[in-house]
């Protein structure tokens, strides 16, 4: 924003190649992002009808004013009142947040040492590095999903090798708990901790632990002083970038989890294709994103900075480094 | 360069272990001869073989690479010209516009694939092959965006200050040296939609209609029945494929910039 071009390049003010390219994905993104979810606020207000569509009223914008006040009039919080005072939807919301808060810690725990080493790492071999951990997120999330079933059913290989190896006597459940749960969100979300914690780790400045450690700073304490703090922005983007889509997560839990106790991107999945309930499913949707808009307006805050205040901070060119 | 330390080698080799082992243990267990699929029946093609005569999953199969392939088209577009109109130019309402770029990258599928839903019904549009394309194309046009914005940002734009100043018109700089220069980064934008539409269940599921199953669809209503040998060849099918296809476009990327970085020192 601070960047002043040199000099005034002619026609790149509104030349119609300039208005296309911002009107056609603005018109795009208002049309199929923001209005569905107004569609979604509106609903969440109607009740539920047995018709097709099943929810009352309806906008009847062919009516006039009179159309819009009896809009307004039959609209009714019925729905949010349901979810309030429902355990089954307040434990799946909590549910999630818990299951979102917990497996966001254990990312961090994964993916921390691996971003570090992968940040360590020789010159030379970091890009095959990034490959290697940007490769199975390629592939299909629900085949990796899928993958885990092999692995963790009753008969599966896990319980196996613990078998063959003596620590257990009989087969252990894994399937269906919440131990699959987490183990399938740690493996598909990893790549996504790893790569911004990785991305701020290695534009970090070896001199600063140098300093340190001619200072006599021992290695472990210059790691919590210097390497972590240094990182907080990519962690921040890391933590986010999994917490936010991990409340809302629907595949991992169904096919790995219980039955016991739904999250909530199951209990509104349910909502809406079981019980064809669609306002309380969009009551549903609109807490959880009422929920998630403290986290995502700071993620928002952190993307915008990494990409548009990247040239500020340094030189052009800067990043690759040596000739 | 100094040497990794033990624990940074432990960290790495325990971090692409885990992020390995469980894909190698499919792929080796689609080969497996025997039905059930924890028991070891020696080496077979029989489950690809079977694949070949199921009409269902070849069917979805294939509208699953139409519906990717034309919504990572109109994605690339869309978001490219996202990434342009964010880091070049100044307009009312950027601020809601950046906002609304960013949040589908976030915001929950069960949430995306919801409104659409609910959007498709209001304006009465039937439901498809069509209304997946649409949701696909919002949800990774953003991912797009970003990746080319990174690109942009880092931009020299000395060159077309130069072609501008030789006196040649903006819509042609930007096809000329503009877009050639971005091309790496539009392309990696292009392949990321084509491999999250290919991928995606939940939106998906949300907006199809009669008569429109996608892979994904497909292998989750048979997944949720158990692990059968077929899935495995499915799955290990798809994997080879995306794995070839982003091997190549980088080893391409790598060619491309190394003959451009040759062409410009000399």
């Amino acid at each position: 924003m601070g960047r002043q071009p040199i000099h005034p390049r002619p026609g790149s003010a509104f030349s119609l190649g300039s208005k296309l390219a911002v009107a056609a994905p603005y018109l795009w993104l208002l049309g199929f992002f923001l209005v569905p979810f107004l569609i979604v606020v509106k609903i969440s207000l109607s009740e539920t009808a047995i018709a097709q569509p099943p929810y009352t009223p309806v906008l009847d914008v062919a009516a006039g004013w009179q159309g819009i006040r009896d809009f307004v009039a039959g609209l009714s919080f019925a729905n949010y009142i349901t979810i309030a005072g429902d355990d089954l939807y307040v434990f799946s919301y909590l549910k999630s947040l818990k299951v979102a808060a917990v497996s966001t810690a254990l990312l961090l725990l994964c993916g921390l040492p691996l971003a570090y080493a992968m940040a360590r790492a020789p010159r030379s071999v970091r890009p095959l590095l990034v490959t290697l951990v940007v490769l199975p997120f390629w592939t299909s999330f629900l085949i990796r999903v899928y993958a885990w079933i092999n692995i963790l059913q009753r008969d599966g290989l896990l319980n196996q090798a613990l078998l063959w190896l003596g620590l257990i006597d009989q087969p252990t459940t894994w399937l269906a708990t919440d131990t699959a749960v987490y183990i399938g969100l740690v493996y598909s979300y990893l790549p996504f901790m790893v790569l911004p914690l990785y991305a701020s780790l290695e534009k970090l400045d070896e001199t600063l632990l140098e300093a340190a450690a001619d200072l006599g700073c021992p290695r472990w304490r210059a790691f919590f002083v210097i390497t972590i703090p240094l990182a907080l922005p990519g962690l921040g983007a890391g933590a986010l970038l999994c917490f936010i889509p991990i409340v809302g997560e629907f595949v991992i839990p169904d096919l790995l989890g219980g039955s016991d106790a739904a999250m909530i991107g199951q209990t509104l999945w349910t909502e809406f294709f079981a019980n064809k309930d669609w306002p309380v499913a969009s009551a549903v949707a609109v807490v959880l994103v009422v929920l998630l808009v403290a986290p995502i307006s700071v993620y928002q805050y952190l993307q915008t900075r990494e990409i548009e205040g990247r040239p500020r901070g340094r030189p052009r060119g800067g990043r690759r480094g040596g000739p | 360069m100094r040497r990794m330390s033990f624990t940074n080698l432990v960290a790495l080799a325990l971090g692409l272990a885990f992020l390995y082992a469980p894909i190698a243990i499919l792929i080796i267990y689609s080969f497996n001869g025997s039905r059930l699929v924890t028991i070891w029946g020696g080496w077979s093609t029989r489950w690809y073989t079977a694949l070949i005569e199921d009409r269902a999953m070849i069917d979805a199969a294939l509208a699953s690479l139409g519906i990717a392939i034309v919504s990572a088209a109109l994605a690339t577009v869309l978001g490219t010209m996202a990434a342009l109109a964010l880091t070049r130019l100044r307009f009312r309402g950027r601020l809601p516009f950046a906002a609304m770029v960013y949040a589908p990258l976030v915001m929950p599928e069960v949430i995306t694939g919801l409104s659409l839903l609910l959007l498709f019904v209001a304006i009465d549009l039937d439901r498809g092959f069509f209304t997946i394309i649409i949701a696909h194309t919002t949800l990774t046009m953003c991912f797009v965006t970003v990746i080319v914005q990174s690109r942009l940002v880092g931009f020299d734009r000395s060159l077309e200050e130069a072609a501008m100043d030789l006196g040649c018109p903006p819509g042609r700089t930007f096809f000329a040296i503009t877009l050639p220069l971005i091309m790496p980064a539009v392309i990696a934008g292009f392949l990321l939609a084509f491999s999250l539409s290919l991928d995606d269940l939940v939106i998906a599921s949300f907006t199809t209609g009669p008569g429109a199953t996608t892979l994904p669809i497909r292998i989750y209503s048979e997944v949720r029945l158990g692990v059968k040998p077929e899935i495995n060849a499915v799955c290990t099918i798809f994997i080879t494929v995306v794995a070839v296809a982003v091997i190549a476009a980088s080893l391409i990327g790598k060619s491309r910039d190394r003959g451009r970085g040759l062409a410009l020192t000399t």
